[in-house]
């Protein structure tokens, strides 16, 4: 007997919030719009916690139907609810880290303008993502997918009177269309050729097709498709454009949405079509070879730019690129691991951050910070946590996450691990180059802004001067950074003593479908097809090798840390100098590859020229309007000339009358002589 | 007995004169007068050819045309002297308006 | 009281009655005030009326319901016929929606000659849904050529800018494409000696029409151009822009909302349902030009500088949906065409709506004039975002379950359809948001901006039932779909059998 969970709960009750203060907490005090959220969104989570305590006892995978959404013909698509160990996880981080930045969020926005808005956006989202979660079919979750672009949409462009926010906002929307538009056609060749988009009924289709029963081109076909759609939701190359503009929004939303939950959602959606991309290994060579790129692509803009959140923006994009490498090459639960330890880090990072700029009164520029390691101490160890988090160091979350997809990655290429492992010294040397100029040396910032009246951000604040943040924001912190410290230890692998039990608890999901595997082949220094990676456990003999390879990703670290002591606290003008020697290069990558710039020309302008040109005026104007003109006009010149005919002149009349007579006549004798 | 082409030929003739005074004349009691002598041109050659068929509908048929003469006189008369007391012409180019 | 009762003549009544309010309204002295409320209430009772047919409609059952059926006039052989499918009611239920909210619209915006105002909307009201509701050919002719006029007046005497030379474009474009119908219908007659739809449907499956199979083709196309410039379809598109962009609110709506209608409902009924295979044979360039139109109504729409174009362009994008999803023959496209059909009809129709409530405060539709307008009319910018989302085709809104149902009867009919077609979430997402963006976004360009008024009681009650119609239609698409897949399913039965011959030769 299945127990009815009332999944539908979760993301109801956020909705519901969301209806209460959209519609009337304009009217309602900062106190009252606050106590709704976070109640609504806390018991989201409280039934959360509720469902994970229950959840050894259920049949797993655990499903409930609330109604039939739409029937046409064959097809049928319900608002159906799927629960298994996967959406588990992706509960409890939605749940969990959204409450504790809506906790923030009250801090962060109490002076703001618009502050029952925020939180019905808030909580909007909230609702969107946890359907994208919870659903259990494909279109329940596109539901969720473009639910969260639409909050997305509507927090980057939340200071709307501010152009560049709204730009960004409808830049985000629209970006996200194109991957949608992938996802779409993907959705379509399910039904065409299976007639359900219920993951279920998806996957036992699917199982019985492999590469050599031929199923292979439309698999892959599938498989390439989502992969767009993921693209522009997480933010990987080509479509990864709208999130560094996305920081025009508060730092909370950059947080929840473009950290820790929806930029997630592509490696989610991926995961979950893990059966798809199992049998389509051209597929998962792509997914793979994206994230390689895109984390070594976003990681070398990181480390240029000079602005806080960007910096962090373009470490998402780059981290996101590791998910992928993970599902590239089979290994899903490592994905999902690092998308779990991520939301805490960087989640932690961009509320310390928001925390930094709350400071200093608005100022974004790390040349203008500095010093700030005793004048804002919460935020500063908070902050610490963070960053020897991401950058892999252990035993904190980030290297037990990094590491087993850098060994992942081995497994399958030197040269996704070599880029990977790359990427990580970067991603530690940019992530220590933030937390030296932000903390270390002396403050640079003007008097103003340490009087805290700085041009702000969009970011009201008092006279205080630089000022640690209110407790409401940095319990969050701390929370943030417990878990960013012990949230990789149920995930600590075979080599270095643990059990991974995180990885057994999610290779239920995986493990189900995986198909008999291809013996690796590896030519010498290309990449190769077929990387697809079984869940088993480690044998005892790989043990000393991936002890080797952890303690090479933790040299990469301290390497990377090394350089940015080197470079940023102990000769803090070498940077300028070999910034100027790289000269042209330098500025490429400061200016992210000129790709907005190129995108603009190459796509966006020509688009709106040529439709404004050529269709519009050359040929709705031109030809086919002109030619409706042009046909009245003819009609208007014919009866011109007949209209001389009736002059008004009797015996003009007269004379048509005769000649039309004689002509009868004529004819008629004509007739008769015949 | 005469032959029966003098009496068409007459009418033709007639009938000839009509249309031609009908296409030139400006005054407007020329013209129907010269309707008139179409008319009467056509009458004769109606009555030449019932006195040589020696069928009565052909005369018949003359007492028709007669009457739908004299009516045709009455109503167009009226209609000149309606146009005279408005436009003071009796000049058929002058009224070209269509309207009074 | 058994509502069942009124079940044989409601189509009647609510045909109608509108036309004997117009009639009344015509005795009625001119007192605006008063007018304005009669029509009001003449249709809101029709719309209260027509109700009745989704209430007892009965769904299992397929084929026209609610029938009646009396001969008229005896030579020709013309039957007071008339009957209801599901897609039928449904955009009976459409019109008669949409009439009261174009009513409290124009409430302020019209003020002289208000009488003749409120007697040729109701007049168009009866013609609009006589073409719905009628299964006979020569009253579907008639009906079709009634709601010229009063549109053509509406927009000539009510419009702006450029009204006389739109309304004269869009009454002589649509008559003369009418007229080659009329041969068709004639043609028809000759044939089979009736005007009754069902008995010529029945005639022309069983193989009795004489000469019919050289003849098909000029009839489909007869018949085609008169619903291909209605809809519009490209290239006979222009002179929707000119009739949207200078009628009056009202109008535009109508215009929009059901006019539109008309012609994709023809197709459907007509050209599908009397010439299925000539409809087969003609699909691939229908389809084409559908897409055409798609693309170029989206692209076109992008760069437009007056508000009412740009929407008038995106309605060019939308019912190319609808002409992709119809000739694309499967139950999901039908299906998907219909929930178009019905969710363009509210969307664009708010939007129209919206459009106008602006142009009351600014008489100007240009994008120029405004930006910022968030800041001074908040609740007027939501609901504007609303709309937009809808008409943009975000789930759990009306526009994404027939966009959705559209495209993959497209891609099933054949892939590329369904990729080229799919292309249009990304075009419509980007005029649209571009649009929303100028003209609430942004500090405030033009002072005058900071002070208008926001929304006042009669136009959140106008805009209310569409938005919350956008937000039912698209949680509870099956209480619509309930009704139109039985009857997508008759209307494609011949589409399967045509398909087994073909298979089995």
């Amino acid at each position: 007997m299945t127990p009815n969970l009332h999944l539908w709960l979760i993301p109801l009750l956020p909705l519901v919030g969301a209806a209460i203060n959209g519609i009337f907490g304009k009217k309602f005090s900062r106190q009252t719009v606050a106590g709704v959220a976070l109640s609504f969104s806390g018991a989201a989570f409280l039934k959360v916690l509720a469902v994970a305590f229950s959840f050894s006892s259920l049949a797993i995978p655990h499903t409930e139907t609330l109604a039939t959404w739409i029937r046409a013909g064959s097809f049928q698509a319900d608002f159906a609810f799927y629960l298994d160990q996967l959406s588990l996880v992706m509960l409890l981080v939605v749940t969990g880290v959204g409450l504790l930045i809506h906790v923030y969020s009250v801090g962060y926005m109490w002076e703001e303008g618009g502050f029952y808005r925020f939180f019905a956006y808030l909580n909007l989202f909230m609702f969107f993502m946890l359907t994208l979660v919870l659903a259990s079919n494909y279109l329940l979750m596109f539901i969720g997918w473009e639910g969260v672009g639409l909050a997305s949409y509507l927090l980057i462009g939340f200071w709307f009177t501010k152009d560049s926010a709204a730009a960004a906002g409808k830049k985000a929307f629209i970006v996200n269309r194109i991957g949608d538009f992938g996802f779409l056609i993907a959705l379509f060749l399910l039904i065409k050729h299976f007639g359900s988009l219920n993951f279920e009924v998806v996957a036992r289709s699917v199982s019985p097709l492999s590469p050599e029963t031929g199923g292979a081109g439309l698999l892959t076909a599938i498989g390439l498709l989502l992969m767009v759609g993921a693209a522009g939701k997480s933010a990987q190359i080509p479509l990864y454009v709208w999130l560094p503009d996305a920081m025009e929004g508060p730092t909370p939303v950059s947080a929840l949405i473009h950290a820790a939950t929806m930029v997630t959602a592509g490696v989610y959606m991926v995961s979950r079509s893990h059966v798809i991309f199992e049998r389509a290994p051209t597929a998962l060579m792509v997914v793979a070879i994206v994230g390689t790129l895109t984390a070594l692509f976003a990681a070398t803009i990181g480390v240029t730019q000079t602005d806080i959140k960007k910096v962090l923006a373009y470490s998402t994009v780059s981290q996101l690129g590791y998910m992928f490498i993970a599902c590239g090459v089979g290994a899903f639960s490592a994905a999902i691991f690092h998308l779990m330890t991520h939301a805490f880090f960087k989640g932690l990072l961009f509320l310390a951050a928001g925390s930094v700029i709350h400071a200093v009164g608005g100022e974004q520029d790390m040349r203008q910070m500095g010093g700030l390691r005793t004048k804002i101490p919460w935020t500063f160890w908070t902050m610490t946590v963070g960053t020897f988090a991401i950058a892999g160091i252990p035993p904190l979350a980030g290297f037990f996450s990094k590491d087993e997809i850098l060994w992942r990655a081995y497994q399958a290429s030197r040269v996704y691990w070599a880029t990977g492992l790359f990427t990580a010294l970067l991603t530690s040397f940019y992530m220590f180059r933030l937390w030296f100029l932000t903390f270390f040396a002396e403050y640079r910032g003007t008097a103003e802004a340490a009087d805290g009246h700085s041009p702000p951000h969009g970011h009201a604040d008092g006279h205080r001067g630089i000022h640690e943040s209110p407790m409401v924001m940095v319990i969050p912190l701390v929370v943030l950074a417990v878990l960013s410290f012990t949230g990789g230890w149920i995930g600590v692998p075979g080599s270095l003593g643990g059990s991974n039990r995180f990885d057994k608890f999610l290779g239920a999901v995986f493990r189900s479908t995986t198909p008999a595997l291809d013996p690796q082949q590896q030519a010498a220094g290309e990449v190769t097809s077929a990387e697809k990676e079984t869940e088993a456990p480690e044998p005892q003999s790989g043990h000393a090798t991936e002890l080797v390879f952890s303690g090479i990703s933790v040299l990469a670290a301290l390497i990377g840390f090394g350089l940015a002591w080197l470079l940023y606290w102990r000769n803090p003008l070498w940077p300028q100098q070999i910034a100027s020697s790289l000269g042209g290069l330098y500025q490429a990558v400061v200016h992210k590859y000129y790709i907005d710039e190129l995108y603009a020309t190459l796509l966006v302008k020509p688009l709106i020229a040529g439709s404004a040109l050529i269709l519009w005026h050359g040929i709705d104007r031109d030809v086919i309007d002109a030619t409706l003109d042009n046909s009245a006009h003819g009609a208007n010149e014919v009866s011109d000339a007949v209209r001389h005919m009736q002059s008004g002149n009797l015996r003009s009349y007269a004379g048509w009358v005769a000649a039309g007579a004689a002509l009868v006549i004529a004819y008629m004798v004509w007739m008769g002589t015949r | 007995m005469v032959p029966i082409s003098y009496y068409l030929i007459l009418s033709g003739i007639l009938f000839a004169c009509g249309v031609t005074g009908f296409l030139i004349k400006r005054n407007i009691i020329s013209i129907f007068m010269s309707i008139e002598l179409m008319l009467n041109g056509v009458n004769l050659s109606f009555v030449a050819f019932a006195a040589q068929w020696h069928a009565l509908s052909g005369q018949v048929f003359v007492f028709f045309v007669m009457v739908v003469a004299a009516a045709e006189a009455a109503v167009g008369l009226a209609i000149i002297i309606s146009v005279y007391r408005t436009r003071e012409t009796l000049n058929v180019d002058q009224v070209d308006l269509l309207k009074l | 009281m058994n509502m069942d009762r009124w079940s044989p003549v409601i189509l009647s009544l609510v045909t109608f009655i509108p036309l004997a309010g117009a009639l009344l309204l015509t005795l009625l002295p001119r007192r605006d005030r008063d007018i304005r409320v009669f029509a009001l209430v003449v249709s809101l009772l029709t719309f209260v009326l027509s109700l009745h047919l989704p209430v007892h409609f009965h769904r299992a059952q397929a084929g026209f319901q609610y029938q009646i059926d009396t001969p008229w006039i005896p030579t020709p052989d013309i039957h007071y016929h008339l009957g209801v499918d599901g897609i039928s009611m449904w955009l009976v239920v459409l019109t008669t929606f949409l009439t009261p909210l174009c009513v409290l619209i124009s409430w302020k915006s019209i003020q002289q000659r208000v009488k003749e105002f409120f007697i040729l909307l109701l007049v168009l009201e009866t013609a609009m849904m006589g073409v719905f509701v009628t299964l006979d050919l020569f009253l579907f002719y008639f009906f079709w050529e009634a709601t010229l006029i009063p549109m053509a007046l509406l927009i000539g005497m009510y419009g702006h800018g450029r009204k006389v030379y739109a309304a004269v474009k869009f009454f002589m474009y649509t008559m003369i494409a009418s007229v080659f119908m009329l041969a068709a219908i004639l043609w028809l007659y000759a044939k089979i000696g009736t005007f009754d739809f069902v008995t010529i449907q029945n005639a022309i499956r069983a193989g009795q029409v004489a000469n019919f199979a050289g003849a098909a083709q000029w009839l489909f196309l007869g018949f085609f151009i008169a619903f291909a410039v209605k809809v519009p379809l490209f290239p006979f598109h222009t002179w929707l822009p000119d009739a949207h962009v200078e009628a009056p609110t009202a109008g535009s709506v109508l215009l929009a909302g059901i006019l539109l209608k008309m012609g994709t409902y023809g197709m459907l009924r007509f050209n599908l349902g009397l010439f299925p295979e000539q409809a087969r044979a003609n699909a691939w360039w229908v389809m084409i030009l559908a897409l055409i139109g798609i693309i170029y109504g989206a692209l076109v729409a992008l760069v437009q500088p007056n508000m009412k174009k740009l929407i008038a362009y995106s309605s060019v994008s939308h019912l190319g949906f609808v002409i992709l999803g119809v000739f694309s023959f499967t139950p999901a496209g039908l299906d998907g065409a219909t929930l178009v059909m019905l969710a363009h009809g509210i969307s664009t129709g708010a939007l129209f709506m919206l459009a106008g409530i602006l142009y009351e405060r600014r008489h100007s539709y240009e994008i120029s004039e405004f930006g910022g307008l968030a800041s001074s009319m908040p609740v007027y910018a939501a609901f504007f975002l609303f709309m937009v989302l809808a008409s943009v085709g975000l789930p759990l809104l009306n526009g994404f379950v027939g966009e959705f149902l559209v495209l993959s009867g497209a891609f099933q009919a054949r892939a590329v359809y369904g990729v080229l077609g799919a292309t249009g979430v990304i075009w419509s997402a980007a005029y649209l948001l571009w649009l929303y963006q100028r003209v609430f976004f942004g500090k405030i360009m033009h002072p005058v901006n900071q002070t208008l008024s926001d929304l006042d009681v009669r136009e959140r009650v106008a805009l209310l039932p569409a938005a919350a119609a956008a937000l039912v239609m698209g949680v509870a698409p099956l209480l619509w779909l309930n009704a139109i897949d039985p009857a997508v399913h008759t209307a494609l039965a011949p589409f399967e059998q045509l398909a087994s011959k073909v298979a089995g030769q």
